[in-house]
């Protein structure tokens, strides 16, 4: 992310009239654009960070569906969809914090950043809530893993456990990391809030909110697809 | 030409509040679409929602919609380009090896 907390700062020379606008841009259009540059080439790094991940689960889906379908059953997609809810309300939040900030409307801006906190920190929590229930059925991949269900549609046939893992090793890892970013996050909101009740946003200047609305919504995207691709396998069989 | 608000951002409420109640309809609709059993086609049913969900996002909530600079285009497009070529090129490589 473009260092954009010394744009928050008044600077000691530069544009006197706009002190958001750092010296060595010739407008505030051309330091936003810069802004926002920045902000979506990191975010296509971000897109081949987890497209490797992606990757990885669909040539295993792939080669055991059965195992992949078996395990993703055990999961509870009722928490998953809560959780997908959950992420599109905080989308919407971050969207009104934007256009709070373009309009003056204060309360509504500081509004939605709160309630965007809390929603991300609802996330977690039902996040954390799923991980402990994986370590309760021994779903946590290493030496005390284990897996005793049947193939669906197979009800003769036995899942094998070791293939059962690597869907719960994407299923840590994809999740992890997501849940990684919701973390960092939550902490670029926290000091968004905090800027935000400090004036430092006005109708003409609100950068800091667009990229780090951008961000969220990035991981709001990243859950989108891994909902559907881990958590509603083949359940109707 | 300083405000912010004037360029690209025509984006109202309404248009936002539909694009929420779309994406909710989106989730309830892939989870209703999992629980049909439309054989090999609800995986392709969950991806095609799935990414019209994110197109919503991507659109709408990230302004991609109105977005002029050709730069920013470029960079999204190509983003998604390699994104295609590395999944796109390794299916086509494991999800035709039969003899393995």
């Amino acid at each position: 992310m473009p260092d954009s907390s010394t744009a928050l700062q008044t600077p000691t020379h530069g544009h006197a009239d706009d002190p958001a606008l750092l010296h060595h841009f010739a407008e505030p259009e051309q330091q936003r654009n810069a802004a926002s540059l920045g902000m979506w080439i990191f975010l296509a790094t971000e897109v081949m960070f987890f497209g490797g991940l992606f990757c990885a689960y669909l040539i295993y889906r792939l080669k055991y569906f059965g195992e992949f379908a078996a395990a993703s059953q055990t999961l509870n997609w009722q928490l998953g969809t809560t959780n997908t809810a959950v992420l599109i309300c905080s989308s919407l939040t971050v969207v009104l914090a934007i256009y709070g900030a373009q309009r003056s409307k204060r309360a509504l801006m500081i509004g939605s950043l709160v309630l965007t906190i809390i929603l991300g920190f609802a996330f977690l929590g039902i996040k954390a809530d799923e991980y402990a229930e994986k370590f309760e059925k021994h779903h946590v991949p290493g030496p005390s893993f284990q897996f005793a269900e049947k193939i669906p549609g197979h009800p003769d046939q036995m899942a094998d456990p070791n293939h059962a893992q690597i869907y719960f090793s994407l299923y840590f890892v994809m999740t992890g990391l997501h849940a990684l970013h919701m973390i960092i996050g939550i902490g670029l909101f926290v000091w968004l809030l905090v800027a935000a009740v400090k004036r430092r946003f006005t109708p003409h200047y609100y950068t800091p909110l667009e990229m780090g609305g951008l961000y969220w919504h990035f991981v709001d995207i990243v859950w989108i697809y891994l909902f559907p691709l881990l958590y509603l396998i083949d359940l109707r069989k | 030409m300083s405000d912010q608000s004037q360029h690209g951002h025509s984006s109202s409420l309404t248009s936002y509040f539909a694009v929420w109640i779309a994406l909710l309809a989106g989730t309830a609709l892939t989870v209703v679409a999992a629980h049909i059993n439309l054989g090999p086609f609800n995986a392709a049913v969950a991806l095609i929602i799935a990414t019209t969900k994110a197109l919503l996002v991507a659109l709408f909530f990230m302004h991609l919609k109105g977005a002029s600079e050709k730069l920013l285009k470029l960079v999204v497009i190509s983003t998604i380009a390699f994104l295609f070529i590395l999944l796109v090129l390794s299916m086509a490589d494991y999800g035709t090896r039969s003899w393995s």
